[in-house]
C-alpha cells in the first residue's frame, strides 16, 4: 500500500493554485449562458479545485474548507435550485422551466430568460460540486491515513 | 479542416491507450489514461465541439484522475511482479 506523506512543496503549491481554479471556475458558471461551458463543467472544476487540497493537505486542514457532513445536504439544495425555477415559471403560467414567465417584477422577457438560465446552472454547479466531493469522501471512508 | 493535427492527435491517442492497457504499474497506467483522456478532448475541439471536448477536459482529465488515484491508495498488490 502507498502511504501518505506531508509534502511541504505539494502543499504549498496547491494552496496557491487552488484559489485561482476557484475563480475559473465561478467565472465558467456565470458566462455559461453566451460560451462554451456551464454548470456541469463549472461546478466540476470547483470540485476539483476542493479535491486537490484534500488530496494535498489531508482529511483534517480540508474539514476546514468543506466539510465532509455538508455534501449532501449542499447536493440536495442544488437541485431544489433547479427543480423550483422550473416550478416557479410553472406557477406563473408557462410551462416547466419556461423563463419567460418568472415572477420577477421590472424584468423584459428576454432578461428574464437569461436570469433563469443563470439561476438554472447556479443550482446544477452547486449540486455537481457537492455530490463529486460526497463521492471522494465516501471513497475514503474507513481509511485512517488519507 | 486541420486534418494534419487530427492526425497526429489520433497517432498520440493510439500509443496512449495502448500505453495505459499495457503498463504494470497502476499509477502509470492512471497518468497514461488522462493522457489519452486530454488528448480525446483536444480532438473534440479540433472537431468543432468545443463544449463536449471542455467537459471530457474537465471530467476525463481532471475528477476521474483523482478517484483512480484514490482508488490505488486504497489497494494491495499481492504478488510481486
Amino acid at each position: 500500500m502507498i502511504r501518505y506523506k506531508s509534502n511541504l512543496i505539494i502543499l504549498m503549491v496547491s494552496r496557491v493554485v487552488s484559489p485561482f481554479i476557484m475563480l475559473f471556475a465561478l467565472y465558467v458558471i456565470f458566462h455559461g449562458h453566451y460560451s462554451a461551458g456551464g454548470g456541469f463543467q463549472g461546478g466540476t472544476i470547483m470540485a476539483a479545485s476542493l479535491l486537490l487540497m484534500r488530496l494535498a493537505a489531508g482529511r483534517e486542514i480540508a474539514q476546514l474548507q468543506f466539510r465532509t457532513i455538508l455534501g449532501t445536504p449542499l447536493g440536495s439544495i442544488g437541485v431544489l435550485i433547479y427543480f423550483g425555477t422550473g416550478f416557479m415559471a410553472m406557477l406563473a403560467g408557462g410551462e416547466f422551466l419556461n423563463y419567460g414567465f418568472l415572477p420577477f417584477a421590472g424584468f423584459q422577457a428576454a432578461e428574464l430568460r437569461s436570469l433563469g438560465i443563470l439561476m438554472v446552472e447556479i443550482g446544477v454547479g452547486l449540486a455537481v460540486m457537492a455530490i463529486l466531493v460526497a463521492i471522494y469522501d465516501d471513497l475514503l471512508e474507513g481509511y485512517p491515513h488519507d | 479542416m486541420y486534418w494534419e493535427i487530427e492526425i497526429a492527435l489520433f497517432v498520440f491517442l493510439i500509443i496512449t491507450a495502448v500505453l495505459s492497457l499495457y503498463i504494470k504499474d497502476l499509477l502509470t497506467a492512471v497518468v497514461t489514461l488522462n493522457a489519452f483522456s486530454f488528448i480525446s478532448a483536444l480532438i473534440y475541439i479540433v472537431m468543432g465541439a468545443i463544449d463536449v471536448g471542455f467537459t471530457e477536459a474537465v471530467v476525463g482529465a481532471g475528477v476521474t484522475g483523482i478517484f483512480f488515484v484514490v482508488l490505488i491508495f486504497q489497494t494491495y498488490r499481492r504478488s510481486i511482479d
